[in-house]
């Protein structure tokens, strides 16, 4: 296949579909799990009902991502005449919506997208969800999907695809924000074959969806990314690996997959081209750590998922000892629009050190919750009073949590803080895959810190010391001092075990989970210290009745 | 004209490097905890045995090598020219500390009831860290032992989770009988899919598995308090006749 002939049929699908009025609900598991199915079947069934069939078309999309005002629905004007976004939609509102793609628009359910949680954000990952039909690929290419797959691998060579994601500044969204391009150079100059290309969408941190919302809205733009990437580092197989508790991404992906591999964009000799790549499935059963690089290899190798000292890293030695390039969902997710539009458009979007966008999962107390993708270089402040609609209920505003059980608290003070790798580091917490918590007054930064400890305790993977005995004390100690049965002694013992903990650990999990007690004690120490008790409940001695002889 | 030198395998480079200011030779595929006991310089350590793959779990062996921000564990960091590194400094020391007082908090190990007191690796780790309370907490968990095997008994409350026992049953013997289960505070070994012991189908009563255990968790029947003395040394023999078929 040629890359005009691509285009052609992106062009012939675009006009088809805009003959059509168009009823996009979302299908996403946060809308499906508040009604969204019976939603769109009742579409259908109305659509087919009135005879409209022909030039009316229910879609059955992705995230559209307002999470917390569910199920949403958008229609759309024949020819793009006009787009509305419904919130809310129950079974009952379908015929008045069905209604709206000729007249007026329903009042009562309309969702204002002129407001800064639309405005603010910009699209680049999830600039298809809520588009296309993650179940056909059709939409995909109507998007303009596959396109910078079959200009990589008809028209440029790995080393142009590559300078491309080096030029383009990009950084892993898994958290630590090592450089793309980098990872890439390094695993493709290795010289061992075969070499491996693996997708880690074992999304794990505690209130966290963005890779769940790409998956299940955009699965082909991750497949897409992914055989990019093994072009250009040389590889010929690659692996997603995703938690078996997203049912419904995985069931998209294999359809996904099988769809992409019957165009030819997958599979022996993709786009006729000498370039061979398929791509295979793995679920994770549940383990936190196995989002961990290492632990993720050896999952896929069938052994026990734990993680193994780094050095030698997996582009020198990783699945079943060949270099493998292991990156995240987002950030394979951000290569097709890299590649199609130039490495120095995306860098131009964001700051210097941190190019791009981000996507995150807004949570907690917050008007507005959901998926929301901004540039990088945004203020945290701008992030939850503007995107996210502030704090609720008339509540101060008073910290908010990046980085999962791996981050950190940034105080209210600190919130003209911009979202880039280096600056979130600088104040005590990281990017990280992107949960962001907002809290307000009435949280308790203590329990904030021993809700994140018990999280990793149960899931240390148990093989080293300082994590798995290391923990299980630390929340002791918390849950200690959030019963007030502590001592300063406590407080001092606690600083010095998270030092441990955090220094000799031997994986990530290990090594960041005192940041969110070390970066609570960082800025609200008074918490801590107001909970202290000068001697414990029942732990002084009874003296003894002295018995006459 | 001399002949060419010859080497038996691949090339391998030598290198030099320095292990707390003392100049050492290595070849680039040993590990530093290896060049280090070459050398006479004794680095800690629980879950590495000299003829076993490496663990890198008790993380006792961790060494500050300059211009690594990351403490490196000596039992899994290949040597490398020019390398500086110090195995010795009040950071590591109370870092080692801390791990053991973590172990023995973890659980049950009351030296003057086990078999193993006086030939116990953890007991003599204690010593050489200069551990004379534990500061953290005793967890007092409760596990179960296992005494259904005719010669061996397990007692997971002595165990320290080295899995020295999985790789040595593994490696050595081939038989894998041993495996760990469970995840975080909650990991045990077990034999086969967690049957008795004395029930496995795998297991060749090599007892292997009972030299290499550096504590009193895997024990001969039949042993009182302090009679438990192992013999781990044949395992580097073994492995290197091994290696010369």
């Amino acid at each position: 296949m040629q890359l005009d002939d691509l285009k052609a049929r992106a062009d012939e699908l675009r006009s088809e579909a805009a003959r059509s009025h168009r009823i996009r609900v979302c299908l996403a598991a946060s809308c499906q799990s508040s009604g969204a199915g019976e939603v769109c079947e009742g579409f259908e069934r109305a659509v087919e009902s009135a005879g409209r069939g022909d030039d009316v078309e229910v879609r059955r999309v992705g995230c559209l991502g307002l999470c917390s005002a569910g199920p949403l629905v958008a229609v759309d004007g024949r020819n793009a005449a006009f787009s509305e976004l419904y919130r809310h939609v129950g079974p009952d509102d379908v015929e008045g919506l069905l209604d709206s793609v000729e007249g007026e628009p329903v009042e009562q359910l309309r969702c204002p997208t002129d407001v800064p949680f639309f405005q603010r954000q910009h699209k680049v990952v999830l600039e298809n969800s809520g588009l296309v039909d993650p179940d056909r690929i059709e939409d995909y290419i109507a998007q303009d999907g596959y396109q910078a797959l079959v200009r990589a691998v008809t028209e440029m060579t790995p080393e142009d695809v590559l300078r491309e994601v080096q030029t383009s500044g990009l950084r892993g969204r898994g958290g630590a924000g090592y450089p793309a391009g980098l990872k890439w150079s390094t695993v493709a100059k290795a010289v061992e074959s075969p070499k491996y290309v693996i997708c880690n969408g074992d999304e794990g941190d505690p209130g966290a969806f963005m890779d769940r919302a790409v998956l299940e809205s955009d699965p082909h733009r991750v497949l897409e990314g992914m055989a990019l990437a093994a072009y250009a580092v040389g590889a010929s197989r690659g692996f997603v690996y995703v938690r078996a508790e997203y049912p419904l991404a995985v069931e998209r992906l294999e359809r996904a997959i099988r769809q992409a591999t019957k165009e030819g964009f997958l599979g022996h000799g993709v786009c006729a081209s000498p370039f061979d790549f398929t791509i295979e499935l793995r679920m994770g059963a549940g383990a936190f750590v196995c989002g961990e690089e290492t632990a993720l290899m050896a999952s896929i190798e069938g052994l026990r998922g734990q993680p193994r000292p780094r050095p030698p890293y997996p582009a020198e030695s990783g699945l079943w000892g060949g270099p493998t390039l292991i990156n995240n969902v987002e950030t394979l997710a951000n290569v097709p629009p890299v590649v199609r539009n130039g490495g120095e458009w995306f860098a131009s979007i964001g700051t210097p050190d941190s190019t791009g966008t981000k996507v995150f999962a807004l949570a907690g107390r917050v008007e507005n919750t959901g998926l929301v993708e901004v540039p990088m270089g945004i203020t945290l402040r701008e992030i939850v009073e503007e995107v996210g609609g502030g704090v609720p209920d008339g509540r101060a505003f008073k910290a908010v949590q990046t980085g999962g059980p791996s981050g950190g608290c940034i105080p209210v003070e600190l919130t003209e803080t911009s979202v880039e790798y280096d600056t979130l580091r600088a104040v005590g917490s990281i990017m990280g895959s992107g949960g962001m918590i907002v809290m307000d007054e009435t949280s308790c930064m203590v329990d904030v810190a021993r809700y994140f400890m018990e999280f990793c305790m149960t899931e240390s993977c148990g093989k080293c010391i300082p994590c798995r005995a290391g923990t299980v004390q630390l929340h002791d100690l918390l849950v200690k001092i959030a019963d007030r049965r502590a001592t300063s002694a406590d407080l001092a013992l606690l600083e010095e075990l998270c030092e441990v903990v955090q220094m000799t650990s031997l994986c990530g999990l290990g090594q960041t989970a005192p940041n969110p007690v070390q970066s609570t004690l960082r800025y609200f120490r008074h918490e801590y210290e107001e909970r202290l008790v000068e001697t414990p409940p029942g732990e002084f001695l009874v003296p003894l009745d002295v018995v006459d002889t | 004209m001399p002949p060419k030198p010859q080497s038996p395998t691949t090339s391998v480079r030598v290198v030099t490097l320095t292990i707390d200011d003392i100049d050492v030779g290595a070849r680039e595929d040993e590990t530093l905890l290896q060049v280090a006991a070459e050398n006479g310089v004794r680095i800690p350590s629980l879950c590495h045995l000299d003829g076993l793959g490496e663990w890198g779990g008790c993380r006792l062996c961790l060494v500050e090598v300059e211009g690594s921000s990351k403490l490196l564990s000596a039992c899994s960091t290949h040597v490398a020219e020019g390398m500086c590194v110090r195995t010795d400094s009040e950071k590591l020391r109370r870092y080692r500390k801390t791990i053991v007082e973590l172990l023995f908090a973890e659980r049950n190990h009351v030296c003057s009831v086990c078999v193993s007191n006086g030939h116990c690796e953890l007991q003599d780790l204690a010593t050489e860290c200069g551990v004379d309370h534990v500061r953290v907490p005793y967890r007092n968990d409760v596990f179960h032992v296992d005494s259904s095997h005719d010669l061996f008994r397990v007692d997971h409350n002595r165990c320290v989770l080295c899995t020295r026992c999985v790789r040595v049953c593994d490696e050595i013997e081939g038989a894998h009988t041993w495996d760990v289960m469970g995840r975080g505070a909650g990991c045990r070994v077990i034999t086969d899919l967690n049957q008795p012991w004395g029930e496995s189908d795998t297991c060749t009563s090599c007892g292997k598995c009972v030299q290499v255990c550096p504590t009193g968790a895997l024990v001969r029947k039949g042993t009182a308090v302090g009679e438990m003395e192992k013999t781990p040394d044949f395992l580097p023999y073994l492995t290197q006749m091994r290696g010369e078929v």
